[in-house]
């Protein structure tokens, strides 16, 4: 018999032996098939040409090299569009966004959470309620509003719908109903800070892991955009854009491609690895009671 | 004054009518609407408005050039009676969301639960393994080169080493693969948020239920937890199947990034794609419209489904 003890009372709970090892069979295949297609990218993306073209392919590395990284960066040379123009569109638009999207959603979260108004809980479940749907269904009739506004074919187009995202809302407000005490609130009230300042000095620095929370969801959302119905010209397409056209060249740029990728994706996952503690401690509010 | 108290008094006093009260208290709080305003008016244009607008629009026959033609029912007769590949999508969407949907529910919240007597440290590490491929943009067109048309794909490969296969496998242009090969590949990148909220909500539950559960009889791992466990993480078992049923619906992009567009024979031809197709390349934004409006109800009705069946669990 296995043994867990609980954390406050020495009692013994029933693990059967079996069902332990049972767990740790399913565990470790199924992680096996979630890790071995990204560990294949990163080996892809450090073998030189004769390795890559080996039949049947490796699932390791004899002569690692940079090549592939460095022909990235020349492939990238011959397009019309400096290489680098890609990836400052792509930083920028997810900045700008994320940031946007912290600012705002914290802000109307906040009134929504702390302050009670007329008005206040009906738009919260109207934002709830869009958590039930994908984005798509609005994409051809967002095209037409954004037309009205003349966004199409700017930053704009991607970064302002990026400021009010539904599931950032919603977590931070959650986060502030469980995490942000009403009397220490009240007191700042009664001192006469205002409720602006009362949101930004008190409440904002209590909630710190729905901030990091949203920075990541909103981060590796914009991050991972591709081609854009919003978007025509070549100038302000993404980094991701460009990757699929070289992915899109072919086997003979299967190196390049998985190098690239590699890239993309580092990002979002250090970005994961660093704030993973505080985006579980912001999921503990997630929970939906009605 | 605490807002409790302030309601209670205005409730009490007799001269002051409910809509006075409310006229009152949106001027008392107006800071609050100033501090909502800047979010709602972006979520009210490319949200709210999209919606209503589609559902508008779907009664009309509007190209964008020129002005909408009412013409009814007309977009949904043509839908269900006329489109032989929206009926096709709708079976095609309605499978993989069938079998996507419940399966990642249900792998999140048995690797959530596997994982939650782990040390933190090791339990951060395999936490990675598994959310990993859902965070990683394009990662999943790894997939394509495993699975390639050619003898350098890992599967051909490996099949016709064994002696398995004669000739290679067009995996993604074979109307009999990719159907099952995108289910996969959407489950691989399916442990996504609701992943994270069942890890969340499972560390939440509270260590003493366990030992009053030993105590009334609870004999195995099993029953502790269908009868402690998930009982007290209903709030995330909610917020969870929200967001699995509507990535289920939103896994057409994996399509058209390994199948092309269409897909071959429409055999992995979702409702996604025929909105893409009829909104963004024929604009036809009337019927496309329709398109959206059925898939919208679909979704909503798919989300109020599972949270009637959810809100059994443990009773």
């Amino acid at each position: 018999m296995a043994k867990l003890r609980t954390r406050k009372h020495k009692v013994v709970l029933a693990r059967s032996v079996g069902g332990d090892m049972g767990i740790t069979v399913m565990l470790t295949i199924l992680g096996i098939f979630m890790f071995l297609p990204m560990y294949y990218v990163v080996i892809q993306s450090f073998k030189p040409l004769d390795e890559l073209w080996m039949f049947p392919p490796r699932f390791y590395v004899s002569k690692p090299t940079f090549k592939n990284y460095t022909d990235l960066f020349s492939l990238m040379d011959t397009s019309v569009v400096p290489f680098t123009r890609y990836i400052f569109n792509t930083v920028f638009t997810s900045v700008a966004g994320t940031f946007g999207n912290l600012f705002l959603s914290s802000l109307a979260a906040y009134a929504m959470a702390k302050i009670k108004f007329p008005g206040g809980r009906g738009m919260f479940k109207l934002v709830r309620t869009s958590l039930m749907f994908h984005q798509t269904v609005t994409a051809v009739t967002s095209f037409i509003l954004m037309s009205a506004f003349q966004i199409i074919d700017t930053y704009w187009a991607i970064i302002i719908p990026a400021w009010a995202t539904s599931l950032g809302l919603y977590l931070m407000k959650q986060f502030m109903d469980t995490h942000v005490n009403d009397s220490v609130l009240e007191s700042a009230r009664l001192d006469g800070a205002s409720e602006l300042k009362t949101f930004w000095v008190i409440a904002m620095p209590m909630v710190k892991p729905a901030w990091l929370t949203l920075i990541i969801y909103s981060f590796q959302d914009l991050w991972n955009r591709g081609a854009s119905i919003y978007i025509h010209s070549e100038e302000l397409k993404s980094f991701n854009y460009a990757i699929q056209q070289i992915t899109a060249g072919g086997i003979k740029r299967a190196g390049a491609s998985a190098a690239a990728t590699v890239i993309m994706m580092m990002v979002p996952i250090l970005v994961f690895v660093i704030s993973q503690s505080n985006i579980i401690e912001t999921m503990g509010s997630s929970g939906m009671k009605d | 004054m605490s807002q409790k108290t302030a309601r209670k008094k205005a409730v009490a006093r007799k001269d002051m009518s409910k809509m006075q009260w409310t006229l009152k208290e949106i001027k008392r709080n107006w800071v609050a609407y100033l501090m909502v305003a800047p979010y709602m008016l972006i979520f009210t244009c490319f949200t709210v408005i999209p919606v209503a607008l589609s559902i508008l629009i779907s009664f009309t026959d509007f190209n964008m050039l020129e002005l909408p033609k009412i013409v009814g029912l007309d977009n949904y007769i043509r839908l269900f009676l006329d489109d032989d590949i929206f009926l096709l999508a709708a079976k095609n969407t309605f499978i993989f969301a069938a079998i996507v949907g419940p399966a990642s529910y249900i792998m999140s919240l048995m690797v959530a639960w596997f994982i939650n007597e782990l040390s933190p440290k090791i339990r951060a590490i395999v936490t990675l393994i598994f959310y990993a491929p859902s965070i990683s943009g394009q990662v999943y067109l790894v997939w394509g080169t495993l699975f390639s048309s050619d003898a350098y794909g890992w599967a051909n490969a490996w099949l016709m080493k064994f002696g398995i296969i004669n000739a290679e496998i067009n995996f993604f242009q074979d109307a009999d693969w990719v159907m099952p090969l995108c289910i996969i590949v959407a489950l691989w990148t399916s442990l996504g948020t609701s992943f994270l909220s069942f890890i969340a909500g499972l560390q939440g539950v509270d260590r003493a239920l366990f030992e009053a559960g030993a105590v009334d009889g609870i004999k195995n791992r099993w029953q502790e937890l269908w009868y402690i466990v998930l009982p007290s993480m209903k709030p995330q078992l909610m917020f969870g199947a929200i967001m699995s049923i509507t990535s289920s619906f939103g896994f057409g992009g994996i399509v058209t990034a390994l199948c092309g567009f269409p897909s071959v024979d429409y055999a992995a031809h979702t409702i996604m794609h025929h909105l893409e197709d009829y909104g963004s390349q024929r604009f036809e934004i009337g019927y496309s419209s329709t398109i959206a409006v059925i898939l919208f109800l679909v979704m909503i009705g798919a989300n109020m489904l599972v949270k009637k069946i959810l809100s059994k669990v443990g009773e």
